[in-house]
């Protein structure tokens, strides 16, 4: 595989006038194709779904248009983006060019660009943005169970908001680090001048900010009743909005078995001379494991929801018990996915994690051998474990030891990591900076997310607690707790190589604290309200259990206080005081710190060639153990 | 600040307000509900706290122009139809409901529903006749409020009948009376459903209104 | 390797035995935290004792806790203890000691977390057999049926309303749930539409209603009380508000109460379909459109 063929950049041609800078594959075309593609869809579904289709046309729900809408308003934005012209391009028999679009300046962030680095930022933004309409979503759900009594959200809407709330959170934040992070840092760290596929990579991006729009656009029709799960037959019966949840997953899907893909890719052919499996650093492993599951993992949820729009279109009877379907169908095929999903989540957080201790604790990473097995270990484990969310479904219940034991035995492997972050942290040097404090923080998050779900994995006590409130609390502290602690992590820690700007420390830790403090103070809670008996997503309760929700909300509003405080950093530091971040601020001895900043577009001027591992850190004692103990001669 | 500051900045304002905007648009759309009509204003005339309903086979563009073929009921306020399914009803009260149902019927998939249960008497009166059930097969919608314990089927207009109403308003066209009254109790907030699959193009007829406030379900306000 | 290890030998106090004293801790909050968390936490969690099923599930939950305990003490007193000993000193570029990992240790918490979780698990199978499925739905032909007479009751979920027949009393169909105090009762769980699931908290039953499926859990109530039954699976719009009341009686009281009941409901009860263990209603296509 060739890198030193690179297109030299074009420079942008400046002093062009704004309309001919209009004209062209960029943003602003891809909208306008994308709504153009819409009503063409809208159009040509109504002059499909004629009176043939009695189901459809005895009612204003026309669901063939609106998948047709979004199916085509999506390839018309993807089209203006130019996403089609390098297929174009080859099928007319031009030359192969390895990159495009990779000018200097702001343009570049809103367009196909195949720098990997850029990606990354607009990974960051775009997904930020789609976290916090999620987590407003979850504001909203909290102020209406102030009260056990219905008061200003509609029954309706309440639904839809708890179904927005999370599929937003599950669908966009899959992709929460492997999007930024892992398309920034993979190619540096394994010492590589690009991702294995820069088109596909762009692609993943797009096709992630046109779904989540979709997902949003349900309000326009209805919203949708079935949660993230979609459930069949509820999902039959729902109103237009459910398409939009429809095409958004499905797209989602498309995305994240790309970008595993992509990831996978990039991992095993591109690692620059020495940089042995062995050697990886952690977080890439993080990343191999979790593209793993992204490729066979998301295909199953993309098949599954062509079946439930199959369903809700033609009227064939996949999920439908009189026609020959099954509701057990779609909870089997959902969750062999949807197992899968929730590691995707867990385990970028993991790589963050272990990744990040070394630097602080000044210490090579403890047990790196039984890191690598503990995240190879679940990412396999959790293709044997669905049917532990079909517990008391009445299918195969004869089965259920085994599910049992599998749910159960995944938490060895995950008690690994445990066991090396420990390992890291014994007689270490540790310094608190914030990246430190998330990283302690999700220690102990993920040390309640694990133990409550031991108690979940057992089919008398989860009997008790199945589709509670203690679920919801058991998996906000696993993916909340260890996704979006690591995720911040990974901001404060990162962003300063990004951007060569510096947080303002105050505000982070203030952030850091309110949020540690105020996630506890949320979800802890939670696990009570479920123990006595308070189901999921309903908008009433019984009064007694008032004064907890009341202490739950209030704490989630504390919590959204908490994300306002990141926010407000984020402009303050990095748009109005610029201050600009030292080269290395936590002295690590990973490759990227050694990079200039800005890391110039082709990464590195001669490929660097490895001989350890990025954690040589600390004293060499005569302990047993010890490795190579040279330093890392990095590249540039 | 340099320039680079000032775009990204205006950027951010820009966004912030665009952000504001969707905000409002997305909290109307949450909060929006159908208003709530009060039995208390009934006409004296009518004996008091009156309920009147009507349920049409489809609401109509003049009541509802996103939905008009939905099924809906309606509720009369000072003689007047009103699209809304949420009422309210004194504590501790007698609580007289009438139902003009102009819809055709569909049939039950719980044939236990079809029996009057929780008024005053455990009967009803259609078209003047006193029942405590009906052909289960013959029922066109219900008007139920589980936590009450309140059921009452509500019998279709015969198929074959001459002026069938398609859309409403329905006034003048071939209807059935249903008449009851109920203790209403104590003071809450309670939902009330309708458990006909009669949403017409939903799977098993039990999609679209059958799930939205404002045609098939509501709330009783018990104040 | 700019910095550290160079760094002001003298000035390093000599290290205590951290092993040890760290052992000591985990051990003692270890033999505190143990009998707060039997007789004080282990009855406050759990559904209570209306039933055999509850009973047995809070005895579990008190056991998973006991397990739980030495490992949740175990890291969040190691991470408390790391971060007040293993600390760089105030602006200090001390290095940590380059150990890359400890066979021993490893493999000793390798088979002792697989050892627990084989226990843990061989536990949950055997009282979820010993306890006939634990209140849980276990399918239309359970593993383990329990001995002795069992009062059949079927539960009927529907958009949105739960409602039940007894069909060895003439197939009647209630709106409340009534159960005679401590008889073995078989409950069959089924669903009309969309996926339900029937949850009686106190009872320590929990049933998905699917439609076209006979989920049978056993429940032997042995508390005379009222219980709240829920909906536990996203249901539609009226998905919280699918809850309705049900009494543990006096199988004299219950007696009467079905008689009451049979009476009251004989209208609807002749109309009823015959007792099956699941009903299949026709999808309904009315007023096809011209």
């Amino acid at each position: 595989m060739s890198t030193s063929s690179v297109a030299a950049p074009a420079p942008q041609p400046i002093g062009r006038p704004v309309w001919r800078r209009l004209l062209g594959f960029n943003l602003l075309t891809a909208v306008l194709l994308g709504v153009g593609g819409y009503y063409l869809g809208w159009w040509i579904g109504h002059l499909i779904n004629g009176p043939s289709f009695e189901y459809e046309t005895a009612t204003d729900e026309n669901d063939v248009a609106l998948l047709l809408a979004y199916t085509f308003g999506v390839i018309g934005f993807l089209i203006g983006l130019g996403f089609a012209n390098y297929p174009i391009s080859r099928l007319l028999g031009r030359p192969a060019s390895l990159r495009e679009k990779e000018s200097e300046g702001i343009g570049r962030y809103f367009g196909l660009c195949t720098d990997h680095k850029v990606v990354g930022m607009q990974y960051m933004v775009g997904i930020g943005v789609f976290f916090f309409v999620g987590g407003l979503n979850a504001m909203l759900i909290r102020a209406e169970l102030l009260k056990p009594v219905p008061t200003f959200v509609g029954p309706n809407q309440y639904l839809s908001l708890v179904g927005m709330h999370g599929t937003m959170m599950m669908g966009m934040m899959t992709s929460g680090v492997l999007g930024p992070f892992a398309n920034y840092f993979v190619p540096l760290m394994i010492g590589a001048r690009r991702m294995a596929f820069p088109r596909i990579e762009s692609l993943t991006f797009w096709l992630l900010m046109a779904a989540g729009f979709i997902l949003v656009s349900t309000i326009f029709f209805g919203g949708f009743p079935t949660g993230w799960t979609g459930y069949e037959p509820l999902n039959d019966q729902a109103v237009m909005g459910m398409d939009s949840y429809i095409v958004f997953f499905a797209l989602v899907g498309i995305s994240m078995a790309l970008l595993g893909l992509n990831m996978m890719g990039t991992i095993i052919t591109m690692r620059a001379p020495g940089m042995t499996w062995s050697r990886l650093p952690i977080f890439v492993w993080s990343v191999f494991a979790t593209a793993i599951l992204m490729v066979l993992a998301a295909p199953m949820l993309v098949a599954t929801l062509l079946m439930a729009a199959l369903d809700r279109t033609i009227d064939t009877s996949f999920f439908v018990a009189g026609g020959g379907g099954s509701s057990y169908l779609f909870e089997n095929l959902f969750w062999f996915f949807g197992h899968p999903e929730v590691y995707i989540l867990a385990l970028p957080g993991f790589g963050i994690i272990l990744e990040l201790i070394p630097v602080f604790t000044r210490k090579p990473l403890w047990g790196y051998k039984l890191a690598v097995s503990g995240m190879l270990g679940v990412s396999l484990m959790s293709f044997f474990v669905w049917q532990h969310h079909l517990f008391v479904s009445g299918i195969n219940a004869d089965l259920r030891p085994f599910y049992m034991l599998s749910t159960e035995i995944i938490s060895v492997p995950t008690g690994f990591i445990f066991l090396c972050v420990m390992g890291t942290l014994w007689k270490a040097r540790m310094t608190f900076a914030v990246p430190m404090l998330f990283c302690l923080a999700w220690v102990f998050n993920f040390l309640i997310g694990g133990l409550s779900g031991v108690v979940l994995s057992d089919v008398p006590t989860d009997t008790g607690l199945h589709g509670s409130f203690f679920v919801m609390a058991h998996f906000h502290y696993t993916i909340m707790g260890g996704l979006i602690f690591g995720f911040f992590a990974a901001i404060y820690y990162w962003v300063p190589k990004m951007t060569g700007l510096r947080f303002n420390e105050m505000l982070a830790k203030w952030h850091f604290w309110l949020m540690f403090i105020a996630f506890n103070s949320t979800f802890l809670p939670l696990f009570v309200l479920g123990l006595k008996g308070m189901p999921r997503r309903v908008s009433t309760y019984e009064p007694a259990l008032q004064g907890l929700n009341d202490w739950v909300s209030i704490s989630a509003f504390v919590l959204g206080i908490s994300m306002l405080i990141f926010i407000f950093n984020v402009v303050y530091s990095l748009i109005f005081v610029r201050k600009p971040a030292e080269a290395n601020p936590w002295r690590s001895k990973s490759i990227e710190w050694q990079l200039p900043t800005p890391i110039p577009v082709n990464n590195f001027e001669q490929i660097p060639v490895f001989d350890s591992d990025p954690y040589d850190y600390g004293t060499p004692l005569q302990i047993d153990g010890g490795g190579s103990g040279q330093p890392a001669t990095a590249g540039a | 600040m340099s320039l680079f500051a000032k775009k990204l900045l205006g950027v951010s304002v820009a966004t912030a307000l665009l952000g504001a905007l969707i905000g409002l648009y997305v909290a109307a759309w949450a909060t929006s509900q159908p208003p709530t009509i009060s039995a208390s204003t009934a006409p004296a005339s009518s004996g008091g706290n009156r309920l009147t309903l009507m349920t049409v086979a489809a609401i109509g563009p003049k009541y509802s122009p996103t939905h008009p073929d939905w099924v809906s009921y309606l509720v009369r306020q000072n003689g007047k139809w009103i699209h809304s399914t949420n009422f309210s009803v004194p504590a501790e009260s007698v609580i007289h409901v009438t139902i003009d149902q102009y819809d055709s019927p569909t049939g039950l998939r719980n044939a236990f529903l079809s029996q009057v249960q929780g008024t005053i008497g455990g009967t009803m009166s259609v078209d003047g006749k006193t029942v405590t059930s009906i052909p289960p097969e013959e029922t066109s919608h219900t008007w139920v409020v589980p936590q009450l314990g309140i059921f009452i089927p509500l019998p279709g207009v015969p198929e074959e009948a001459k002026n069938a109403c398609e859309f409403a308003p329905c006034e003048g066209a071939a209807h059935r009376t249903v008449e009851f009254s109920f203790y209403s109790g104590k003071k809450g907030r309670y939902r009330w459903q309708c458990f006909v699959p009669c949403a017409a193009g939903f799977w098993n007829g039990l999609g679209g209104p059958m799930q939205t406030v404002g045609y098939m379900d509501g709330f009783l306000n018990v104040v | 390797m700019s910095s550290s290890q160079a760094a002001r030998p003298g000035e390093v106090p000599p290290e205590p035995n951290h092993t040890f004293r760290f052992a000591v801790l985990w051990l003692v909050t270890t033999v505190i935290a143990l009998p707060l968390v039997i007789f004080l936490i282990g009855p406050l969690i759990g559904p209570g004792n209306g039933s055999a099923q509850s009973s047995g599930q809070g005895t579990d939950f008190t056991v998973l806790a006991v397990l739980a305990t030495p490992v949740l003490t175990l890291v969040v007193f190691y991470l408390l203890y790391a971060v007040v000993f293993f600390r760089q000193p105030q602006g200090g570029t001390l290095e940590g000691p380059a150990v890359r990992g400890h066979a021993r240790v490893q493999t000793t918490w390798i088979i002792i977390t697989s050892l627990m979780v084989l226990a843990v698990a061989v536990f949950g199978t055997a009282r979820l057999e010993a306890d006939n499925g634990s209140g849980s739905g276990s399918g239309p032909n359970p593993l383990t049926v329990p001995s002795g007479p069992k009062l059949p009751v079927q539960v009927i979920a529907q958009q949105w309303l739960f409602t039940y027949r007894y069909p060895t009393y003439g197939g009647v169909e209630t709106t409340e749930l009534v159960l005679p105090n401590n008889q073995m009762v078989e409950v069959h769980v089924t669903s009309l539409d969309v996926v339900h699931s029937f949850w009686a908290y106190k009872l320590g039953v929990k049933a998905d209603a699917n439609p076209g499926v006979d989920n049978v859990a056993f429940v032997k109530p042995t508390k005379l009380e009222s219980f709240t039954v829920r909906c536990a699976e996203l249901c539609g719009v009226w998905h919280g508000y699918m809850y309705n009341t049900g009494r543990v009686v006096t199988p004299a009281a219950f007696a009467t109460w079905i008689h009451e009941q049979q009476t009251r409901l004989a209208p609807a009860t002749k109309v009823l379909p015959k007792y099956s263990t699941t009903y299949l209603p026709e999808p309904k296509k009315r007023a096809e459109p011209e």
